[in-house]
This record gives structure tokens, sequence and C-alpha cells, in this order.
């Protein structure tokens, strides 16, 4: 790639770093000890998780009878808190491989965070699938082994049967993504070992990396491989979700806009999630040289613009309803709005559609408490617009008089607690144990992108060329 | 690095020149096609099929079998099939290419602006350099915005099942409560209303965005810049929701009883991956002409790949909507693929084969490699095999609800393709001796005359 970069962008780096400025600020919270403010952090969500783990290991031992669900309503907070945290996971590979194809220089100081919370949220969606069974000891089932029941397989016509492939192709691929990027900032944190601990766990990890140009040729190939495979599987996946809906005859899951729009959704609640963790991170472990202005108000760029795609398909939903003149399609839609869940509808629309506009302001998405805000309120309602979607399609049946609402138990929301807690814990972990910042790749554009780049170096690398 | 050898800063203003040779072979490329859209004609009212026409095979071979056919396919919960049928008249056949035509190159013209104005947006440096080419396509906006109109005006109820004389009139003989209920939207007026206002948007947002990207050649500064990226802004969200409206309105409202959600998209991607084959052909044959050397291969491998995802995409679109249709199998929304398939003497079935090999299977494989993203040949062959696979896939979304068993690929269709194909060509070819080739006061072309991939 070259290094000729427009004078009108904006730096990516600033604060004049230089490359050992750059490997000392990223390892020093891997090599120094833990913060008060991370044992504090880390004990809250020990403590959130092990109560999540209460209700969760209560579910399994009572049945999924202890949920609010009834003979109306038999899908409601487990398939939507799956289907959230399916969504949130779509952001890491998003800026990993795509942002990687389209040579979007700023993704090299988010991508390593983004795709490790894409990871715990994937975790996190599987935890539902698992909960949902109430058997999971035969979670195995859902795969087609071979088995001794004769012919009894998986059932290959249905959309949740291909939720496992794509699900667990997706989070295969997007581990490995994730840990062959590590593999370079590992070795570079393997060299710099002072104890003798430190230098077998991160030395065994870095897969003796050499650093050596052939080395580096291979990493950049296979980068460029897995974002060709992880791209399509950033469609297919929430694909696959938005049809576990919308091959039923449901009125308002049976839509065929779902595919698109629920991909969009995804990278919607993704991006807002990371720029909801990014925030934090960069001011516990000041990285705002970094993590700068610039690369906050990109993803705010990113959230406005797959809300508004987000909003025409609503808006496309709704005009459909009416346009077809189905009935049942077109009172689907008035009753969301208008029924006993317009509370739930007008959350949605809110926090997905109108709040997002604010971002058209340039000192809004440049604001930093604003944006953080605005990134939680953007996850609120891609959780409400899951529970509109799946509950208030279902609560009213064909027959009115098995018209129902849902009540949510204490173990529905220990269940959702405990994906809080998972996450939580294996993101706080992982920014203590592992580089939060791909060191290796902010490098190999910081030529071009920093701000007041020191000269020297400019000049070496230039002779070098 | 081994980009920097492509460009020689001598070239930095080069100007295309619409010879009077050029001008000499488009014009008989359009008399061409005018004459063959004359004999197709003529031979039309002769009852002739006018060329190979599928529709006259299909009638021989109707027999019980395709008696099965018909029958399934109006026992649906509604049946489309009667509006054309019992309004088919000879001249249909020639509005309705008039109509598929117009439709189709008003994409390629408006998917022009929207690919600069995406430019703007995302501030993609790499294609400052041919950002020219894409920006002259809207001009044809000139001539097809008022095709479609008058189209409408004069002969909507040849192509709008919504339009015949009566559906929505209570107790009329024609009567339809289905249509009846959509007239709210689908009224001549503001169809008109809606068809005249965004096109005049768009043209009016190229407009400024055009004379800005002109001054910008004279004058140079990041003010321009700024001021296009918001106009670029501006654009994407007008088009944003005026792809999906002209969707509905122009194509899919042809069969008033059938909606289909993904419909907006679906169109969209179709009218989007055609105009990256158009630009692709463009800047080839100004290539050929010894212009624009300084686009060399790693700019036209990023327009490969734009083609092959594009493709792909497509194929997720119309994939994903067949699929969902397929697998609820409603009798109100399968109908449009039924007939498609096994509907009006099956004469349809072999152009869905057709698309979807032309428009998915075979761009993926000619354009899989990376020296087959860099080679102009396979680029070339691609191009071709797109444009023409979405031709066939707007002739399938409009054809089989206006002619029914009645369409057919024939000296009309070919003729008109051809008249409206050199139309666009002289446009554009004229649009484009009126700037330089190259923005050179683009704040990107530096990055973009380095770009090595």
């Amino acid at each position: 790639m070259s290094h000729v970069v427009s004078p009108i962008r904006e730096h990516l780096v600033t604060g004049g770093k230089s490359y050992s400025d750059v490997t000392h600020d990223i390892c020093k919270q891997v090599e120094g000890e833990p913060t008060k403010e991370w044992k504090i952090a880390f004990a809250i969500s020990c403590v959130i998780f092990a109560y999540g783990a209460y209700c969760l290991f209560y579910t399994w031992w009572q049945g999924i009878g202890v949920w609010g669900l009834n003979k109306t309503v038999g899908w409601a907070w487990d398939i939507t808190n799956f289907v959230w945290w399916v969504g949130i996971g779509h952001a890491g590979t998003l800026i990993s491989a795509v942002l990687l194809l389209f040579r979007q220089k700023w993704r090299t100081s988010i991508n390593r965070s983004a795709e490790a919370m894409t990871i715990f949220a994937v975790l996190c969606a599987a935890s539902f699938i698992l909960a949902h069974m109430g058997r999971p000891w035969l979670a195995h089932w859902a795969l087609p082994l071979p088995n001794a029941f004769g012919s009894l397989w998986v059932n290959f016509n249905s959309p949740l049967v291909w939720d496992v492939f794509a699900i667990s192709t997706y989070l295969s691929v997007s581990l490995l993504f994730w840990y062959m990027g590590l593999v370079p900032d590992l070795a570079t944190i393997r060299d710099r070992a002072t104890t003798k601990g430190r230098k077998f766990w991160y030395g065994l990890f870095s897969l003796g990396w050499t650093g050596s140009a052939k080395t580096w040729a291979r990493y950049e190939y296979m980068s460029l491989i897995l974002a060709g495979i992880s791209t399509p599987l950033v469609l297919s996946v929430h694909t696959i979700v938005s049809m576990d809906f919308a091959t039923s005859v449901i009125p308002g899951w049976h839509t065929t806009i779902f595919p698109p729009y629920f991909v969009a959704g995804a990278i919607f609640s993704g991006f807002a999630m990371v720029q909801t963790l990014l925030l934090i991170t960069r001011v516990v472990f000041k990285l705002e040289d970094y993590i700068t202005i610039e690369h906050i108000e990109m993803m705010n760029i990113v959230v406005t613009v797959t809300g508004s795609v987000v909003g025409i398909a609503y808006l496309t939903e709704f005009f459909i309803a009416w346009y077809s003149g189905v009935e049942y399609e077109s009172y689907a839609f008035i009753n969301r709005a208008t029924g006993p869940y317009w509370w739930a509808y007008w959350m949605m629309m809110t926090c997905n559609v109108i709040s997002p506009q604010l971002f058209w302001f340039k000192s809004i998405r440049t604001n930093l408490m604003v944006s953080f805000f605005l990134s939680i309120v953007v996850n609120v309602g891609m959780w409400f617009e899951r529970f509109v979607i799946i509950v208030t399609s279902l609560h009213r049946d064909y027959l009115p008089s098995s018209w129902a609402m849902f009540s949510p138990t204490m173990y529905d929301i220990g269940d959702y607690i405990f994906s809080f807690g998972l996450f939580f814990t294996l993101f706080f972990l992982f920014a203590k144990f592992l580089p939060v910042v791909n060191m290796a790749e902010v490098k190999s554009v910081m030529k071009g992108v920093s701000s007041n780049f020191p000269k020297k170096v400019a000049k070496k690398s230039k002779s070098e060329e | 690095m081994a980009g920097h050898s492509h460009f020689s800063p001598a070239n930095v203003e080069e100007h295309f020149e619409f010879t009077s040779e050029g001008k000499r072979r488009v014009i008989i490329a359009f008399i061409v096609g005018l004459v063959a859209t004359i004999i197709g004609i003529y031979l039309l009212s002769k009852g002739e099929s006018g060329g190979h026409e599928i529709a006259a095979a299909g009638h021989e071979a109707a027999g019980a079998g395709h008696e099965a056919a018909q029958a399934h396919v109006s026992g649906g919960a509604v049946s489309h099939q009667a509006g054309a049928e019992e309004h088919y008249d000879w001249t249909n056949r020639i509005w309705a290419n008039v109509w598929l035509n117009a439709v189709f190159f008003t994409g390629i013209a408006v998917v022009g602006m929207f690919f600069v104005s995406l430019q703007y947006l995302t501030k993609s440096g790499w294609s400052s350099v041919m950002k020219r080419v894409p920006e002259a396509f809207p001009k044809f906006l000139f001539v097809s915005i008022p095709i479609l109109a008058l189209v409408f005006f004069f002969k909507g109820d040849v192509i709008f099942h919504w339009m015949h004389h009566g559906v929505t009139e209570v107790g009329n003989a024609n009567y339809d409560k289905i249509i009846a209920g959509k007239s709210g939207y689908l009224n001549k007026n503001f169809f008109l209303i809606r068809l005249l206002g965004f096109g005049a948007i768009w043209i009016i947002l190229w407009n400024m965005l055009r004379k800005k990207s002109l001054e910008e050649d004279l004058i140079g500064g990041t003010d321009l810049f700024t001021q296009k990226v918001k106009i670029g802004t501006a654009f994407i969200v007008v088009f944003g929701a005026s792809s999906s409206i002209f969707a509905w309105d122009w194509v899919m409202s042809i069969d008033t009883h059938w909606f289909s959600t993904m419909f907006g998209w679906y169109m969209f991607a179709s009218w989007h991956v055609t105009t990256y084959a158009v630009i692709v052909l463009a800047i080839l044959y100004l290539k050929d002409k010894g212009l624009m050397a300084y686009v060399n291969e790693n700019h036209l491998h990023d327009l490969g790949k734009f083609m092959f995802a594009f493709s792909i995409f497509w194929s997720y679109v119309w994939f994903e909507q067949f699929l969902l249709i397929y697998y609820a199998n409603l009798p109100e929304e399968s109908i449009y693929f039924l007939e498609r398939w096994e509907g009006h003497d099956k004469i349809y079935k072999a152009s869905e084969v057709l698309m979807v090999l032309l428009n998915f299977l075979l761009p993926f494989l000619v354009l899989m490699t990376r020296d087959a993203k860099r080679t102009r040949i396979f680029l070339k062959i691609a191009a071709f095999l797109i444009i023409a696979g979405h031709y066939i896939d707007f002739y399938q979304m409009i054809m089989p609800g206006v002619l029914g068993k009645h369409g057919g690929y024939g000296l009309v269709e070919f003729g008109m393709v051809t008249v409206f194909a050199s139309a666009f060509i002289y446009m554009i070819s004229a649009e484009l001796t009126k700037a330089s080739l190259v923005a050179k006061n683009h704040p990107f072309l530096p990055e973009a005359l380095h770009h090595d991939i």
C-alpha cells in the first residue's frame, strides 16, 4: 500500500509518537500491576457473573418453565437476548474484514478490541441457545452427527439448524482472525518479558514468531484471505438469524427485507457497543493518542448510516404492510405502533432511528459524553427492536381468545444478567492480559497518518524503501 | 514502490475528443436500432413474431402441460394475468420496451451520481482519478426522466394494471378490492408528482455537484471539496428513499397485487452492479484510445472487486427474496415466481435461468482471481455479461406483468435497447468532452496517482 496521504485527512495517531512509544504505551497495562480501577471493575463483573450463573443453573435445574413464557408468547426474552448478542457480535468482523478490504486505516486502532468483543458477544449468544434447550447435555443433538436412533437426523430444512452452522463458522473464523492478529503482538510482549512466567506463556502463544520479512508477508496474505472468508460471514450470520423468523408465516415476521435489514441492524448495534467499550478503554488506559476523536467520529458516522438504513427498513415494512392489503399484515404493524406494546415500539423508533440523527451535527459526534450516552441508547433500542419483532408479533394470536401479554420472571432477567457478567468478565480479562490495540498494525500505517511523526524515523524508513 | 512509475505528471490535464468519426458510429448504431425497431413493429402489426420469438415456440408446444401450469398459476389467491390478457393489443409490446429501457438506463445514469457521492461521503482517495467518468452519466437523466413521465402519462394503462379503467370503482365490472385499497398511493397524480419531484431533485443535485467539480479544475482548494461532500451526502439521503420508492412505483406496481419488502433494495442492487460494469467499459474504451494512462491496473483491480462483490450482493438479495417467498409459500407472494417459472406458456423460464447464470455464476467465476481483475479482457467480458444479465433481470421484472404470454425477444427488443444504448453513449461522450478527464485539483488525486495494491 502506498504511503502517500492527502494532507486534508485527519491524523489517526496523535502526539508525535515513535514506534517505540507505541510499544511502550500499549504494553504498559499488560506488563504492569493491575490498577485499582481494573480490580474493582473486575470484581463487580465477577459478582454479576456469579449471580447470573446461579439463575442459569436454576433454569437448567428446574427447566425453562421458570421463564415467563405462555402458550401464546412461546418465545420472548430468550431469543431476544440471543439475537441482540449475535447482532453486537457483528462489528468486530466488519471492522477487521470489511474495513481491511476497503483499506480503512483507522481500523488498526480499534480492530483488536472490536474482535475480542465480537467473540465474547457470540459466546453470550451461544449461552442463550444452551439455555433454550432446557436439556443442555443434549446440545450435540443440534449437530448432524451419526447417532444411535436409526435415521434420526437434524431437520435440514429448519433455519435453526442453519443457525448452528452459521454461528459456529462465524465464531471459528472470528477467533482465528483475532488470534492470528495477536501473534506478532504476543511476540513483542514475549521479547520484552522480564519474568519467566510471562516469557513462557506469551512465548507459547506467539507460536515462535520471528518477525522476518517472510513471516510478515505470510501474515499479510493470511489477513487478506481471512478477510475474504469473513466478509460473506458478516452477511450470512444475521441473514440466517433473520430467517428464524422470516421463513415462518407469522405476520410481522414473514417479510423479505429481513435478511439485509437484520445485517444493517447488527452492524449498527455492534458499532455502538465498540463505541461504548472504547470510550472507557481509551480513558482508563490513556490511549487518547491512538483512539482519537477522528476514530470516534468515524464510528458515529457508521452508526448514523446504519441507523438510517434500519429506519428505511422500518418504514418500508410499515408501508408494504399497508400496501399489501393483507389484513393480518396491516394489523400486525398497527398493533405494534398503537397496541398494548406501543411503548416498546416507540422506544425502538426513538433510540434507533431518531437519536442517531443527532450525529448529523459535528459538535455532537465529536462530543465524548454524548457519544457515550447515545452508544448505550442505540443498544437499548436494538434490544427493543428484537423484543418488538418477537413479542408483539406473537402476543396477538389468530384466535382472539388466545391473546396474551408477556411478563418476565426473575429468571428471564437473571439469565440476561448472566450474559452481561460473562461478557464483562471476559472483556476485563482481555483488557488486562492482552494488548488492546494492535501495535503491529498501528505501526504499519503510522507513516502518513501520524501527527508530528518523528522526522528521523520517517527519513530512515524512506531510505529503506 | 512500483506504483510510482505509472504516473507521469505531464498527462494531468487531458481531454476526450468526441470526433466526428466517433459520432458517426454512434449515430449509425442509433439508426440501425431504430430501423430494427420499426421492422419489428411492422412485423408485430402483421401478427408476425418479429424475429426469434420464444413465444411462438411456446404456443406450438402448448399441450396438456401448459394447460395445467396455467390452471395452477391462476388457481392462486390472486391472478394478475387476467389484466394483461384482457387488454392486450400488439402495440403494448412497444411501450413495454420503452418503459423497460427507460427504467434500466435511468438506473445507470443515476447510480453514476450515487457512486460519485459515495466517494465524497466516504472520502475515498483511489477513485478520484476516474470519477469524471461516472460523473458524466447523470446527463442521461435529462432524456430518460421525461421519457418515463411521457410514457406513464399517455400509455400508463398499458404498463400498469392499476391504471386500467374502473379497477377502483365500486360496482364496475373491473372493480378490484385490493387495487382499490392501494389507490391512495397508486394514482396517476401522486405517481407523477413522485416521478417528476425526485427526478428533478436528482438532476438539480447533480448539476450542483458537476458545477462545483468543474469549478475545482479552475480554482482548486478544499472549500469546494467540502461543499461537494455536503451535496453528495444530501444526494445519498434523497436517493436512499427515492430508489426504493421508484422500485415500487416503476416496477413492483406492474404486478399490482404482489408485494415484497425487499424489492426496493433488490432493484437498487441490480442498477448498482450494472453501473459498475458500464463504468469499467467506459474507462477501458478511453484507455484503448490511449487516454487515462494514469488509471492503471490497481484502479481497475478495485473496480473489478466492486463488480465481483456487487454481483454477489445482487445474487444474495435476489436469492433471499426468492427463498423466503418459496419457503413460506403464501399464494399471494409465490405467484410472482410461479408466473415467471411456469406461467405464460413458460416463455420466461429460460430467461430466469439465464439471468442467474449471467448475474451470479459467470461474474463469480470470471472475476474470481486477482489477475482477472487486473486484466482488461477479463474485465470486459465480465462487464458485458453483467450488463446483459441485468437487462434480462429488468426484462424479467417488467415483461411478465405487462405482456403476459405475448412477450418475447424479437427485433423490437433488440432495436430498442440499441437505440437507448447509443443515445446514452452519445450523451455521455458529449458530456465527457466538457471537462478534463482527470479532476486535476481533487485533494485526493495524489493518493490516487500513487495507488498501489
